[in-house]
């Protein structure tokens, strides 16, 4: 299987297209997005290899797989644009006006909607994906950050790294429902799979805050500690969960380590040492892999779930920020 | 002349809030400022202030509108220009009895004292970087935005150290100031381990009888065997600095006031949202955002913090939740203000004007309680003599 891979990049071209999707069936890529190459790099994660890149819109961040898990949206930065790329191709199929300096988004449930933090215009971005035009802006608090809809696509949280809040918007008036305040420089969202509760990355903070869904109060802060590094040095962004919402899994930013979390307890069960400035987090379908984008030494590193152990750090593009795993 | 700004308007109702509490600021400013000027702002000299100091303390304000809002606080800023150290003492009193909770200055250090001196308020020292007011003048509830000198000299010692490049030859100016700083660099210098090859004194001059001074080849040639690593000047008005880098006698970088600088901020910073910072400057302001504009930016977000936190006052818990906050200034690491002498302890970035070059502290530097406290004074020098709340 890794061969036919392999002679794809050989030949490309529209007649491997088949080859290519049948490869992809069985296959396990990773595509880690890199904001000085605009590219997204590949990685073969069965053979833990670096098999090529995608170029894309200029300052890749966040990247999505669409719904229907057949595209990949990337949002680039310096093109004031997301790039749509067709994961059959590997090519750039499309290109959305999703406005200036893009960073990160979410997608509604049902794909339509494309919700947007616009960090220079400290507002909440509805983009409608299918006329490429702004339905909605809502005012929030400076320098949006993390977004994220939640399942039933009625609500819409969104960071404000400047406000330290957590914005509750109602997706279908553009109301703010509630603003949460958290702490210090809220970044990264991750929602328990049973929706009761929202847990929000402070990265001034070394915790993460935990919102009871139902009333919008912080019923807990996990604040986390590394042997050998001070609280300042430990700057949590990106955060992730299992499907059975038993565990999270935290990067610690300069601290160079992803934290095992156990969910019902809160308490940490284990530190995996990645490489510098660990930023990002994302689960293979299995939740055997964790893959964590190093945004500092321009590297991602595999981590085993199980074992909690490093398995081994694979050179990407420059200043790498996300990734996606499609399987 | 004097301009009261409403920034934030009453807004609780919009979130079910209490009645909001009122924070008035009093920014007190030099009514003829000489650094203002336009011949001056144009040059754009390293660590020179680039404009006002309202500008960054209302861009800071402005940013923080949904905090305020829904703590239900509401600041206005009223900024007064005085003419000498007796009027920025009668505006202070005059701040206070108006129910002031705290009063900002961008002052020359005698006038900021005078300030200080006649009011029990918290005073920011927004834009002096004198060591003397961190040390045998410091005073109770004076807070310091700007790095002091000593912070830019050991920022800038202890890259010179990362990089080894050791030797150093020190041109000192006849401002002064120049004086005093080429003493506390020169104090850098020795901490961190570097070689001063010679010190000479420099002067802006035409005149062939004063070529010694004046000439850049001349002041940079080798005498003897002393050969150096850099050139450490000390310009406090900046022009020489300026004419400096390039025409050195032999080929070294020019460090301290002109070619590589420690300053608080730098508008080319790229990391830890410190470019949607300078954005948000520049769109409000229309010009690039200088380490002085950062310093009253920082003042306004420390201001907001504490506001935030304690939204219904009184004053006394707001002069508390300043003094012992942690504030994010997008410098990457949370930042508080040293109990010892009321400076703001922060990163210093290492500027040629078109990028950032590093950052201090430098890596492997360390302190046993916070890296930071590796830059300027420490507690434990006691040079700040007075009891601080």
């Amino acid at each position: 299987m890794n061969k036919l891979v392999f002679a794809r990049s050989l030949l490309g071209g529209a007649a491997m297209v088949a080859m290519s999707l049948l490869a992809q069936a069985q296959a396990q890529t990773a595509y880690v997005s890199s904001e000085k190459d605009h590219t997204l790099t590949v990685i073969d994660l069965k053979t833990q290899a670096v098999t090529g890149t995608v170029p894309t819109c200029r300052r890749p961040r966040h990247v999505q797989l669409t719904p229907d898990g057949k595209k990949l949206l990337v949002a680039c930065a310096e093109s004031n644009a997301a790039d749509v790329i067709d994961l059959a191709t590997r090519k750039s199929v499309g290109r959305l006006a999703i406005g200036e300096d893009p960073e990160a988004f979410d997608l509604s449930p049902d794909g339509k909607t494309l919700y947007i933090s616009q960090e220079d215009d400290a507002a909440l971005g509805f983009f409608d994906i299918a006329s490429g035009k702004f339905t909605r802006t809502v005012e929030v608090g400076k320098e949006p950050e993390g977004v994220k809809a939640s399942p039933d696509g009625k609500l819409v949280w969104v960071t404000s790294e400047v406000a330290n809040m957590v914005h509750v918007i109602d997706a279908a008036t553009g109301k703010v429902v509630k603003n949460v305040k958290v702490g210090k420089r809220p970044r990264r969202l991750a929602l328990t799979p049973d929706g009761s509760q929202l847990w929000v990355t402070n990265e001034m903070s070394a915790s993460v805050s935990i919102l009871s869904t139902k009333d919008w109060t912080v019923t807990d802060t996990i604040q986390f500690e590394v042997k050998g590094a001070r609280s300042t040095d430990i700057t949590p962004v990106g955060i992730t969960m299992t499907k059975d919402g038993k565990q999270a899994f935290v990067a610690l930013g300069r601290a160079n380590h992803v934290a095992f979390v156990d969910v019902a307890s809160h308490k940490t069960t284990a530190l995996a040492l990645v490489g510098k400035r660990a930023w990002n987090v994302t689960l293979d379908k299995s939740e055997k892999q964790l893959l964590v984008v190093n945004g500092l030494s321009d590297d991602v590193t595999l981590v085993d779930v199980a074992t909690a152990k490093p398995l081994k750090s694979l050179p990407v593009g420059r200043v790498p920020y996300g990734a996606v795993i499609v399987e | 002349m004097r301009r009261l700004i409403l920034v934030a308007l009453l807004a609780g109702a919009a979130f079910g809030a209490a009645q909001a509490a009122t924070f008035k600021l009093t920014l007190l400013v030099p009514a003829d400022d000489a650094r203002l000027e336009r011949s001056r702002t144009e040059r754009a000299y390293l660590g020179h202030p680039g404009g006002p100091a309202a500008d960054g303390l209302l861009v800071a304000l402005k940013e923080a509108k949904f905090e305020l809002e829904a703590a239900g606080a509401v600041l206005t800023l009223d900024t007064v220009p005085v003419a000498n150290a007796a009027a920025a003492k009668d505006a202070a009193q005059k701040a206070e009895k108006g129910g002031a909770a705290v009063v900002l200055t961008d002052l020359p250090a005698d006038w900021t004292l005078a300030a200080a001196d006649a009011v029990k308020l918290p005073v920011m020292n927004l834009g002096d970087a004198s060591d003397r007011l961190r040390e045998q003048d410091c005073r109770p509830r004076l807070l310091h935005l700007l790095p002091s000198e000593r912070m830019r000299t050991d920022a800038l010692a202890q890259t010179l150290a990362a990089a080894r490049w050791s030797q150093v030859l020190l041109l000192t100016g006849p401002a002064p100031a120049d004086a005093q700083r080429s003493a506390t660099a020169q104090a850098s210098i020795k901490r961190y381990g570097l070689k001063l090859v010679a010190t000479k004194p420099f002067k802006l001059s035409a005149d062939p009888r004063e070529r010694d001074l004046a000439n850049l080849k001349l002041l940079t040639g080798t005498t003897g065997n002393a050969t150096y690593d850099v050139v450490w000047v000390v310009d406090s008005d900046g022009e020489f600095a300026r004419t400096l880098p390039y025409r050195t006698s032999l080929p070294r970088p020019v460090v301290g006031d002109a070619g590589l600088t420690a300053l608080a901020w730098s508008a080319q910073f790229e990391r830890f949202g410190a470019p949607q910072v300078s954005r948000r400057f520049t769109k409000a302001t229309g010009r690039p955002m200088t380490a002085h504009d950062w310093a009253s930016w920082m003042a306004g977000k420390a201001i907001t913090s504490a506001a935030t936190e304690v939204p219904k006052g009184p004053a006394v818990a707001f002069a508390k939740a300043l003094n012992e906050l942690e504030f994010d200034g997008s410098k990457g690491t949370p930042m508080s203000f040293r109990p010892w002498d009321g400076q703001l302890r922060q990163p210093m970035l290492l500027t040629d004007g078109q990028g950032v070059v590093a950052m201090a502290p430098v890596e492997g530097v360390l302190h046993p309680k916070n890296n930071l406290d590796t830059l300027g004074v420490d507690a434990p020098e006691k040079l700040c003599k007075v009891a601080r709340p």
